[in-house]
């Protein structure tokens, strides 16, 4: 899908609602060739978003799953000297020849490849506090040397870049500042009815409306810790459907409780307001007037 | 005008450089806003502000330097059609319809501008400020028959309603917190060092101590990387600070979650420290523990956090016994006591619960100013008494 203006335009696929702003700042990461960083509360699919992304572009992808242990130079390459050694004790490989023992990581890969990809550096605040500002010049440039071969390699398509953060750690601004920032805020009530119908196209609608006030009034739930999110509740819904849990079942209680709340003081706070007699509501009205369609 | 947005922006302290101003302009050479205001808003926001806490300023700002242009764009539609809507004429006597309904869309959308400008906060009920519910003529949920609907549901949302409808107030850093953000923010609270038993494998030391030997693996180890930061921190508890229970019970949950301190110790105290502090937050003798053997067991380089509103008697900070608890008085005033805390340790901060413009209000906060750096509990607060704590002095 060539746009005139010359570029592939991401609109969205099946399998993944994006809002109009998200959609957006996709096209214009893609456009001005900058890494899309995409911050978001746990669950809301900022790491789903880079397969949609190489989908709807139909780009292959990379992934690169940053730990707190990951190093930027990892993801360019690796030389594998323990290897080489090996070899060279035991005489298994041509020692000779360093490159045999170069192993490109992920964003080498994808600028080493002759079509364009789709990289996703997942979860970049995992990692160490200096991690992102080591990228920068290879981000910016897109290109960098191997010194033990003294080798070049230059992208010859800039990868479209997506970067999730789940805001662990502050990024630091140089790097910010390279960055098309988005974040994905949760769903309302009408979106998230979408993003069910993709995962379980065949809920039944009553069901839906009540599992759905009881998720958002969980969420209202100030003395909850941890928010129950939506990735949360599309597993909580699939438990419903495979026990067979009717909507009046839903609409009195809150089965299978640990599919959403996954801290213990959360599940002992909901106790304590059964016990005081706290009840669930069961109409969109009881859960105040933003909800009021 | 569209310099205003980068000056106006700059001046709420979002930081915007030139290199992203460079970015927007590019992606409007580009058309990537397709001559739509709301898709430009997002188009803006995507390149110039790169974290959530700024949108609401962000939000602010377009608002302020953006209004009237929307009017000649494509609100004018819009506008004519909430005015017809039905829905809203409903639950009002017809007299007070007629007093309200003069008010005609021009000048409707004109008010509604100066208003949007005018306001600093969400808004719920009232009659005057765009928000929901009440008789205001803006908002969504409200009883004003001719009024502008802001926000809600409905399609074709304009950049100026999402601008005023201030969504990201609750991201801001420098008035909420929650845990989460809490422990971002402590995050930093940290100085590596290579201390103790060496029990990791230093892969470089290892091959190239290996390539001197001729090949024979030579194993070289080293001690681990380690936070090196323990932390002391004293809490006020009980009378003034009961209305703070929430923040600093989300301190205190962020600080026992925080691993990788090298050691942790929270005391309590009531109001000022005096000769004892206490271990749990029930101020009785047997949890008592003297303050003087924390300044004899802890060296120096332990990091002081004293959590409290500071804002006390100033007899109970100044004054021989001057103690609140009868029973628990001693000749030392509070004063002496703070001072040797001050003194012994290098780094030490005061977090102060209270509003900032408060701080002047009371004697001894500004005496114990003097002693403390002091911070307020909030996100931008804690990030900036880490900072005091392991950063680089000033």
């Amino acid at each position: 899908m060539t746009e005139p203006n010359g570029f592939h335009r991401f609109k969205g696929t099946a399998g993944y609602i994006a809002s109009g702003p998200l959609v957006d700042a996709v096209n214009c990461a893609v456009a001005l060739q900058r890494p899309l960083l995409i911050k978001g509360e746990p669950g809301t699919g900022k790491t789903l978003l880079a397969t949609h992304v190489a989908a709807g572009l139909e780009m292959p992808m990379l992934s690169w799953h940053i730990k707190s242990t990951s190093k930027a130079a990892e993801g360019l390459y690796v030389y594998d000297t323990v290897q080489r050694l090996n070899d060279s004790r035991f005489g298994t490989g041509n020692v000779a020849d360093i490159g045999r023992y170069i192993k490109l990581g992920p964003l080498g890969r994808a600028f080493a490849a002759e079509e364009r990809h789709v990289l996703l550096i997942d979860e970049i605040d995992k990692a160490d506090l200096e991690f992102p500002n080591d990228l920068l010049r290879e981000l910016d440039e897109m290109r960098f040397s191997i010194i033990e071969t003294s080798e070049e390699v230059i992208a010859r398509e800039r990868p479209v870049v997506v970067i999730t953060s789940n805001n662990e750690k502050e990024l630091p601004d140089a790097f910010l500042r390279r960055c098309i920032f988005h974040y994905i805020e949760f769903p309302d009530a009408t979106l998230m009815k979408q993003i069910v119908a993709v995962h379980h196209p065949n809920l039944d609608a009553t069901l839906l409306d009540q599992v759905l006030i009881k998720f958002y009034w969980l969420r209202e739930q100030s003395e909850l810790r941890k928010k129950p999110s939506t990735s949360e509740l599309i597993d909580w819904i699939s438990a419903l459907l495979r026990a067979g849990i009717t909507p009046d079942q839903v609409e009195a209680h809150i089965p299978f409780l640990g599919a959403l709340l996954k801290k213990e003081q959360d599940a002992d706070a909901l106790q304590r307001y059964n016990a005081k007699g706290g009840r669930y509501p069961a109409r969109w009205s009881e859960l105040g007037p933003r909800y009021n369609q | 005008m569209f310099l205003d947005l980068f000056y106006g922006l700059r001046d709420e302290g979002v930081p915007v450089a030139l290199q992203e101003w460079m970015t927007l302009l590019e992606a409007l050479q580009r058309g990537l806003h397709g001559s739509n205001l709301l898709r430009f808003y997002h188009l803006a926001r995507a390149c110039l502000v790169k974290s959530e806490t700024y949108f609401d300023a962000f939000d602010r700002v377009f608002a302020r330097v953006f209004h009237g242009v929307e009017g000649a764009l494509d609100i004018t539609d819009e506008v004519l059609e909430w005015l017809r809507d039905p829905k809203n004429f409903r639950r009002l006597s017809p007299e007070e319809l007629a007093a309200l309904e003069h008010l005609s869309a021009d000048e409707l959308m004109q008010r509604f501008l100066e208003t949007l400008a005018q306001q600093t906060e969400r808004h719920d009920g009232g009659d005057r400020w765009i928000g929901t519910g009440g008789r205001s003529p803006y908002g969504h949920g409200g009883q004003h028959p001719t009024g502008i609907r802001v926000g809600g549901t409905g399609g074709g949302r304009s950049a100026m309603k999402v601008a005023g409808e201030r969504r990201f107030r609750d991201y801001r850093t420098d008035v909420s917190l929650d845990v989460r953000q809490m422990r971002v923010a402590l995050r930093r609270l940290r100085q590596l060092t290579r201390a103790g038993l060496a029990t990791e494998l230093d892969l470089d030391e290892t091959i190239d101590e290996t390539c001197r030997n001729a090949g024979e693996i030579e194993l070289v180890f080293r001690p681990p990387r380690r936070n090196d930061v323990r932390l002391l921190l004293l809490m006020d508890v009980g009378g003034t600070m009961d209305p703070y229970y929430e923040p600093v019970s989300q301190l205190l949950t962020a600080l026992h979650d925080e691993r990788g301190l090298r050691e942790f110790r929270p005391y309590y105290f009531h109001n000022c420290i005096y000769d004892h502090v206490y271990t749990q937050a029930r101020l009785i003798r047997a949890n008592a523990l003297p303050t003087g053997d924390l300044l004899c067991h802890l060296d120096e380089r332990w990091k002081v956090a004293i959590v409290g509103d500071a804002a006390m008697h100033p007899s109970e900070l100044l004054e021989p016994h001057g103690g609140i608890n009868p029973h628990n008085t001693s000749p030392t005033p509070g004063i002496a006591w703070l001072h040797r805390l001050a003194g012994h340790f290098e780094r030490a901060v005061w977090i102060n619960p209270d509003e900032h413009e408060l701080w002047d209000r009371t004697h001894t906060t500004r005496l114990i100013r003097r002693l403390f750096p002091m911070f307020h509990l909030s996100v931008d607060g804690l990030g900036a008494a880490v900072q005091a704590l392991v950063g680089a002095r000033v």
